[in-house]
This record gives structure tokens, sequence and C-alpha cells, in this order.
């Protein structure tokens, strides 16, 4: 028997990507849907010599896994709605400091406490824009549990390599609900490792002045190399600086170490989209049902095609743009009010052939759900 | 033994001074104080990381040479908790204002408390939020005067030694920018201390606190800490019960240390192959 096919919850295949991205400190904070991360961290890091603690709240588990990040650890916390909101300030923190993390937030209703037990993606959005200030972020999602695992060490890998905070957008049905993952032979997925200054003691490290190629390697806490860490606009040593050069300068860097590496970050799957008249685009849980509508609909003979996102942020926008350019319509699939619908409103040629598929009653979207707007698209009615 | 000469600059970075606080407060006396205890102690820096909030007191971690994490209002103790608990070896030192420590940091202080931690926090007491211009701190007290109370604060304060007592820290201090040679022995004890410590300093803000309450220049500030504390148990107290108690009022050195106590779930957990 293969031991490394397991039978598991999303949310655990999610931990198992973790560790299998070699992640050594998790800090959290209980909340449905998302508190079986954390159960299964707390049982698998102490095996490993990793460390779990259970914080006081969200926001000392944001500070406390921002903390770690510093001496060198892999790190991660995991979040839902309210938990979501309440980490934004210390996320912020993250992205102006660059300290590599990630953050799974297991989207349930909201606003507020909303429906703790049942599934949306509402906080596509929030995970752009919830922190306050211009800023860049990384969101990565899935829809089944092998994606969640390799998007999982994706995140990691995301983390480490451009020093920013990634957010893992998983929903209630994709956590909670039960499939077989395939755990991939050790070095069958890449695992990026931190990138450290190879600058010996004595000569003046600057932790905030990138590479060529735009990485910036760190050291450690403990490390032979002192210097500041600050949420304040800094300058190359780490030191704060309100100089209107400093700022800016600072400020584009962050920014465009992200948006302009849109095309190494994008990753996406999509089915029968070659000669789509009509393409689906949907993430997470609902790609399911979009997925199982375009199948159906082309065994009856319709052009029909689904681009299915695995990274939301930063937007692929030409590759949406590109994917929709032949479609007659373009559906978006998502169980919000159209929140990656704006985005591919102003990525495609035609705005007005998009349309948005959605349900925002804490229920799945169904393949009904889909087809019926389908329907009123083609002129055929309900 | 002749007492050895300091010299503090080996513990600065020199470029970063002059430091932003007003003229008379007294937070500088308070690094004084930690950089002579350092000092005393012989640390490594490379062993220290000191973790800071938002506020005036927080802006310490800039100025000395140590691993330093300026981070958000209030959150300081649980940034410190991440960094021990991920490299158990390093010293955590963590200055903090009043209003970082109790306020927006109050349930940060009392769950680190909770734990017994191995971080160092030195809570600056100036009775007032000086770096957004005087606003009352939930350590202010009633009938002061601050910006945000023109008639007046109608808001207890909390007693930081019985509070971090109560939650459970198990070394907690206090003194004052006055006794600078006592804050000195104070934080040795308190970051060679084995678990969460507390070392409370009154550090005066004549700008803020000090003007608005007329209580004088910062001499007058620092001689008025002279006036109203005693020793713990001073006869003085008898006498007049409105004196505040200097000195260790807590050192329990069984206390179980949280990292410890983590280290032997690994043992198990790991059933030693760890």
């Amino acid at each position: 028997m293969n031991k490394n096919i397991k039978f598991v919850q999303g949310n655990e295949a999610c931990v198992e990507g973790a560790l299998y991205a070699g992640v050594d400190f998790f800090a959290g904070y209980p909340i449905t849907p998302s508190t079986e991360i954390a159960e299964l961290l707390s049982r698998e890091l102490p095996k490993r010599r990793g460390k779990f603690i259970q914080m006081e709240d969200e926001i000392a588990s944001m500070a406390a896994v921002i903390g770690a990040s510093l001496t060198g650890n892999k790190v991660m916390t995991a979040t839902s709605g309210p938990g979501f909101s309440l980490k934004q300030e210390a996320i912020g923190y993250a992205c102006m400091a660059e300290i590599p993390c990630v953050i799974a937030n297991v989207q349930r209703g909201g606003p507020s406490t909303g429906n703790p037990t049942h599934v949306s993606q509402g906080d596509v959005n929030q995970a752009r824009w919830g922190t306050h200030g211009d800023h860049a972020i990384i969101a990565l999602t899935a829809s089944n549990h092998q994606d969640v695992f390799e998007m999982t060490v994706e995140a990691f890998n995301f983390a480490e390599t451009y020093r920013t905070p990634v957010v893992l957008l998983l929903d209630e049905v994709i956590g909670h609900m039960r499939e077989k993952i395939v755990i991939p032979a050790k070095g069958d997925l890449p695992v990026v490792r931190r990138l450290r200054t190879s600058l010996k003691k004595g000569v003046d490290y600057h932790p905030y002045l990138p590479r060529e190629d735009g990485r910036l390697p760190m050291s450690d806490f403990g490390g032979e190399h002192r210097y500041n860490v600050t949420g304040l606009f800094h300058d190359m040593w780490g030191f704060p600086s309100n100089n209107p050069k400093v700022v800016r300068e600072l400020l584009h860097h962050l920014v465009d170490k992200i948006e302009n590496n849109v095309d190494q970050i994008t990753r996406h799957k999509e089915y029968w989209l070659d000669d789509a008249e009509y393409v689906l685009i949907s993430y997470g849980s609902s790609a399911r049902s979009a997925i199982h509508l375009a199948k159906n609909r082309r065994e009856r003979g319709n052009k029909i095609g689904v681009l299915e996102l695995q990274s939301i942020w930063p937007f692929p926008k030409e590759l949406v743009r590109q994917k929709c350019a032949g479609a007659r319509a373009v559906i978006v699939v998502e169980m919000n009010m159209g929140q990656v619908l704006a985005q591919v409103k102003s990525a495609v040629d035609d705005p007005s052939s998009v349309f948005l598929a959605n349900r925002i009653d804490g229920e799945l979207i169904t393949p009904t759900n889909i087809k019926t707007l389908l329907r009123v698209i083609q002129g055929k009615g309900v | 033994m002749a007492k050895k000469e300091h010299n503090v600059k080996n513990y600065i970075r020199e470029r970063f001074f002059p430091h932003m606080w007003c003229p008379g407060c007294g937070h500088g006396i308070v690094l004084g104080s930690l950089l002579r205890a350092v000092e005393e102690l012989e640390l490594d820096p490379t062993n220290i990381v000191m973790t800071s909030g938002i506020g005036c007191s927080a802006r310490i971690s800039g100025y000395v040479n140590f691993h330093s994490l300026h981070t958000i209002h209030g959150r300081a103790l649980a940034f410190a908790t991440g960094v021990k608990l991920a490299k158990p070896k390093l010293k955590l030192i963590v200055p903090m204002g009043d209003g970082d420590a109790l306020a927006i940091g109050g349930n940060h202080f009392i769950h680190a408390a909770r734990r017994n931690i191995d971080i160092t926090a030195i809570v600056m007491n100036n009775r007032i939020y000086g770096m957004t211009g005087g606003q009352f701190s939930p350590l202010t007290g009633c009938n002061q005067k601050a910006t945000t109370a023109p008639y007046s604060t109608i808001d207890n304060s909390f007693d930081v030694v019985k509070l971090a007592t109560a939650a459970g820290a198990s070394f907690v201090a206090r003194s004052t920018t006055y006794h600078a040679a006592e804050s000195i022995d104070f934080i040795k004890k308190a970051i060679n201390h084995k678990g969460f410590s507390v070392v409370e300093i009154f550090s005066q803000c004549p700008t803020h606190y000090g003007r608005k309450n007329k209580k004088g220049d910062a001499a007058n500030m620092m001689e008025l800490y002279k006036q109203t504390t005693v020793p713990i148990g001073s006869k003085k107290l008898e006498e007049d019960p409105s004196l505040i108690e200097r000195g260790i009022f807590v050192d329990n050195k069984k206390a179980p240390e949280y990292c410890e106590e983590y280290a032997k779930i690994v043992k198990v957990a790991s059933k030693g192959r760890a």
C-alpha cells in the first residue's frame, strides 16, 4: 500500500503542504472553519522539533509568526473571517518590513461574525487591500486537495522568494471536504530555502538593499549582523527615515517586486479553452462546479471552457485578457458579489461581455446555478 | 574591588543620535540604566533582541546596537514571544510605555506573564501618551489633567506591580528615574531571571504630563519620585500610606518557564527522535 496516499480534509492537505515546505513555526487562535490547521500542527510540529503556540488572540498570532520568521524560521498562521480582519495591521507590518510568512484564510461568510460554518469567497478584496496604505500582496487559492497541497508549498516558496506575506485563500468547502491526496516524494516539488547573506562578521550588511535580481538576502536574529526592523519607512540599514526620496523608492520597491513579477507568480489551470465561445472564470470550490458544468455542456456540443485561477493577487490581467479574447461571453463564477468580476471586467477588451454567476447564501454554487445564467446569455431562457 | 568604568557607547548606534526625546524626558535615564545593566552583565549583544511597540519609549530599540525589532502599537510582547519561542537562547528585552503596555497591549502583557515566558518587560511609566501630545493613559489615574481630559480624569489606573503579579509574572520590580542606580540593579536581576520579568520605572514627562498637572520641571518631577516613594516595607508607610513602594516584589525562581516546558513537549512528541 502506498503510504503517501491519504484521504483528508482540505485543511489537512494544507498542513501536509506546509510540512513538505518545511514549516518550523505556527502561531494561531481557534476559529471556524480553519481550526483543524492549528490542531494538526500542534500535533505534528513538536515531532519535528518545530514550534506551535496558541496565542491569546489573532493579532498576537500574526505578531508571533513575524517574530519567529526573523530568527530564520519558516512560519505560518491560519485564520478565517473576523480573524483575518484582526491580523491586517500586522500583515501590513510584514509587507513593510519584508518578512516572509504564510497566512491561510479559510473563508467563511461575512461581514462580521457572518456565517461561520458556511462557505464564502468574500475575502478576495480584503486579501488585497485589508491593510492600510499602498502595498502589494500575493494571494493563492485552490479547488481540490492536491492543489491545496501544492499551493501551500508554493505559498512558502513565494514568501521566501519575494520576502513578503502570502495569503492562502481557501474556503469552508475546500477546508472541510474530504478527498484523496498523494504526497509527493521529497524533491518532486521545488522547495525554496531562505536566502541568507553571505557577508561575514564585520562587513556592513544592508538588510534592505536589493540585489540586482531584486531579492534581499536576510540575516537571522541571533546571527552576526545586528540591524533594525521597523514598520516605519526606512533606509537600507532598516533605520527610520521620512526623506521623500527614501519613502518614494521604498514604496515603489514594495509594489514593484510583486507587480512586476506577475508572470512568475501567476498559477492557473485551463479546461477546453482553445475554441471556447463561453469562458467560465473561477477559483476555489466554485471552480469545481464551473468545471463540472463545462464538462457536461461540452458533451452536448457547447463550446465552453474554464479558466481556473490559482493565484488571484497580483491579478493576472494579461492572461485573462488573452484567454477571453475570442469569447462571446465570459462568466465569472464566485461566491461573493463580484470581487474577481471587477478585475476581469478591467482586464478584458469588452467588459460588457462579462457576467457574474454567484451565490452568497452560504451554500456552494451548483452547476445548475451557472447553467441558468448561461442559458439566459445564450438566449435560451431558463 | 574597583568599580568598573562604564562604556555604554559600545551598546549604542551613534549614527542614530541625537535621540528624539524632549529635554528633561526620563526615558534617556532608563536607557542609561538598561545599557549599564547589560554592560555589567557582560552580555553578548549578538544574543540580545530588543522588541518594542509604538510610542516615545518604543524608540529605544533603534538606539541600541542589539538585534532590534520596532513593531506596531501594543504588540511588542507578542512579537517577542515569537522570537523567543523560535530561538530560546536569545535574551529578549521589551521596553514599553504605559499606554503601549497596558492599554492597547494589555492583553499581551497579562498573557506573557501567564505563560511565564523568559522575556524582560520594562514599563516606562510616565502616565501619559507623550508622542501624540499628552492624552491620559491607563496609568494616569483619577483627578489628573490631559489633552483628552480637560476637566480631569475619572479613569482609575492599574497598579502594574499587582497586575503583573496576579497575571503570573515570576519577577516584578518597581523603581524610578531618580533611583537610577537601583534601576540598574533591578534590570540586571530581571534580565538574569528565567521567566517573565517586569520592571516598572516611573519616568517623568515634563512636556506633557508635568506641564498639564503643574508638576514643575524635570528636576522637580524627579524630586517628587524621591519624596513619594519608599523601599518595600518602609516604616514611613505607617505614617503615610499614600507612599508608593519601590523594590523587588516577586522573585520566584521555581515557576516553570514556557520555552523549557515546550522543550519537554518536543521530547515526548518526538519520543527521543528529535
